[in-house]
């Protein structure tokens, strides 16, 4: 038998022949597949169905001379011969509101709500100048808050995967192995790098598919200001993504079977939904976004929201950008001292004071 | 060599390991016995760096055991460790990479060894839809795909059908013979004796016996003989300075001079047998433990 003489894997080596263990494993999961084409779906629906659905324009009879007045109107217009053949119609809900003459006027008759839609279309707005305009209206911004609290929220709960991969290390003792070849920040540096070029290949899919949806929706318009605003979610994505991933890999580390695993992942689900409602929550009071998009856990939904409304200068999502990313760095090396402390202790949940106790 | 000195551990207050001292030579099989709980698997995780010792040494070739050198080793742990959903091929050949070696020749060498133990046929399969026996010599060849200059193997035979233990010895014996040391232990005391070439005996922690599997028996030889004569044995009991251990008829076992007994025989009549009790490794271990 010819003997090779094996060599180290370096560090850089082995993080990434463990990073694309946790691709591939990943990748080959159905739910991995699910999750994002919905995702995707999602993005097209959200920006398509509003114009689908909403846009149509209003139904209204029109009789005699009043069928003038409604001309050149966003009105979707029905003539009929008479007022009563109109009453009827409103009666049957076939359309809207009816516009009659009255006296030298015209008159709407409508079934039990004045027809507010159908009334703006025929009065004269006074013209209105805005003092402090803003391109996206409050509705656009409640979307953009939605959508990236949700894409938010997906990837961080998608982190769960990597606390579940290390438990099924730890459960299935393929981790005695893996821990007598490489060292166990070599596991935990591939683990978030999988993770992270993963969530961030999804992320550049969904960047791309964004001013698709908007386009193929007609918002096209918003498009110039989205894009910025995206600019900047990505980065705070990642770095967000990062923090989150290392806690995650601590919740594995500290129990030893898939069963326990709910009882370390409460805090870190609440790292992932904290940001999430809070933003949802806060997003129309100014003074608490503004706190949040300087907290490291909030500040990768608040401080894109707040670009978006151009709320916020550039200089300050820089220094958001790196308040967060040194609290990634405290956070990584927090967490590597207890993925070390606790990944071959077996048997119960470890607890944390003694992951972080030095080894024996 | 691989050379153990005096490695000892606790598990809070409980002492599991004392004192442990031994050899693992180049080219031997030997074969660490224990009762549950003994200190073997504490121990083997020590050699491996999973576990720290408090106290002691554990050196390869003369020098302490770095964690660059442990890639070098081939582990395979009691509880067996794989990923589940992996394919056999891609898993073996990625454990080798990870320990160091390059895509082709882990390539090579998972293929190889998949033929060795059979195991071709499995090659794309998921582990998990593996019989628990086939899981195991994929186990095997997780240990040995990077042509390892040590192996410490923990239980490899359990849960082996016998074909399968002829299997799994016949892949151990060449990296044995290749000059590999292979350390390995077992409760099937019936295997380590068909096995191995040193046998190290631990109980409680300490070590209760240690040495080449013929010297172990020679020193724990006692002046024990079996006689089998034509008939009634009974009278071996009135020869002076003989103990009985077992009477059963025409046979009979003792403890005595064996030249006045055997004189004896031959007067009364036929000597079916005469033959010196030489201990079983399960009588040695019942002794010593």
């Amino acid at each position: 038998m010819d003997r090779v003489s094996s060599t180290r894997a370096s560090f850089a080596q082995a993080t990434w022949l463990v990073a694309e263990r946790e691709m591939r494993t990943f990748v080959s999961t159905k739910g991995f597949w699910i999750g994002f084409l919905a995702t995707v779906a999602g993005l097209f629906a959200l920006t398509v169905l509003p114009t689908v659905f909403g846009g149509d324009d209003p139904r209204v009879a029109a009789v005699g001379s009043a069928v003038q007045a409604v001309q050149g109107k966003q009105l979707d217009v029905r003539e009929v011969a008479d007022v009563a053949a109109a009453a009827e119609l409103v009666r049957a809900d076939e359309v809207e509101a009816a516009i009659v003459p009255d006296g030298g006027g015209i008159k709407v008759l409508a079934l039990n709500d004045p027809p507010a839609d159908v009334i703006r279309q025929l009065v004269a707005s006074p013209p209105v100048e805005l003092l402090d305009a803003s391109a996206v209206n409050s509705d656009q911004r409640f979307v953009t808050v939605l959508v990236f609290g949700l894409v938010f929220l997906m990837f961080g709960m998608g982190g769960a995967a990597i606390a579940q991969s290390t438990v099924t290390e730890k459960q299935t003792r393929i981790v005695e192995i893996l821990v007598s070849t490489v060292p166990v920040r070599a596991l935990l540096a591939g683990k978030i790098l999988g993770h992270v070029l993963l969530t961030l290949g999804q992320v550049v899919v969904l960047a791309l598919a964004a001013p698709i949806a908007l386009r193929v929706a007609g918002l096209s318009e918003l498009l110039a200001v989205v894009v910025p605003a995206l600019g900047w979610f990505v980065p705070f994505l990642m770095l967000g993504f990062v923090l989150i991933s290392s806690m995650w890999a601590v919740a594995g580390a500290l129990v030893s079977r898939q069963e326990d695993l709910g009882s370390t992942m409460g805090l870190v689900m609440l790292a992932v939904m904290g940001p999430y409602f809070g933003v949802q929550f806060f997003f129309d009071n100014p003074a608490v976004l503004g706190v949040m998009s300087f907290v490291p856990f909030t500040a990768g939904v608040a401080m894109p929201v707040r670009m978006f409304a151009q709320q916020a200068q550039p200089w300050e999502a820089l220094v958001s950008l790196g308040i967060l990313a040194v609290t990634v760095v405290v956070i990584l090396l927090a967490a590597s001292r207890l993925y070390t402390g606790s990944l071959l202790q077996t048997g119960g949940r470890v607890k944390l004071s003694k992951a972080w106790a030095p080894a024996e | 060599m691989l050379t153990v000195r005096g490695i000892s551990r606790n598990f809070g207050d409980h002492r599991v390991l004392d004192e442990v001292s031994f050899d693992v030579r180049p080219g031997r099989m030997t074969g660490f016995l224990g009762a549950n709980g003994s200190g073997k698997t504490t121990t083997m995780r020590i050699v491996l760096g999973v576990l720290a010792a408090h106290g002691g040494s554990v050196s390869w070739r003369g020098e302490a055991i770095t964690p660059q050198r442990r890639p070098h080793f081939g582990y395979m742990p009691e509880e067996r460790g794989l990923y589940p959903k992996m394919k056999v091929r891609e898993q073996i050949t990625w454990l080798g990479r990870l320990h160091g070696v390059d895509k082709a020749t882990a390539r090579a060498n998972t293929d190889r060894l998949l033929a060795d133990l059979e195991l071709t046929g499995r090659a794309d399969d998921r582990l998990e839809s593996l019989s628990l026996g086939n899981q195991q010599r994929v186990q095997i060849a997780a240990a040995l795909v990077h042509d390892p200059d040590v192996l410490i193997l923990d239980e490899p035979f359990s849960g082996l059908d016998p074909i399968a233990v002829e299997t799994v010895l016949d892949v151990l014996r060449k990296r044995a013979a290749s000059g590999v040391p292979v350390l390995f232990s077992s409760h099937q005391l019936a295997i380590v004796e068909r096995l191995c070439d040193d046998v190290v005996i631990i109980s409680k922690g300490r070590i209760a016996a240690n040495g080449s599997r013929e010297e172990l028996r020679r020193t724990h030889a006692s002046d024990r003989y079996e006689l089998v004569v034509a008939e009634d044995a009974g009278w071996v009991r009135d020869v002076p300075g003989v103990a009985v251990l077992e009477l059963d008829g025409p046979r009979v076992v003792f403890e005595a001079d064996p030249q006045q007994v055997l004189r004896a025989a031959l007067d009364r009549g036929e000597v079916r047998s005469f033959t010196p009790v030489v201990p079983t490794l399960d009588e040695i271990f019942r002794e010593v433990i």
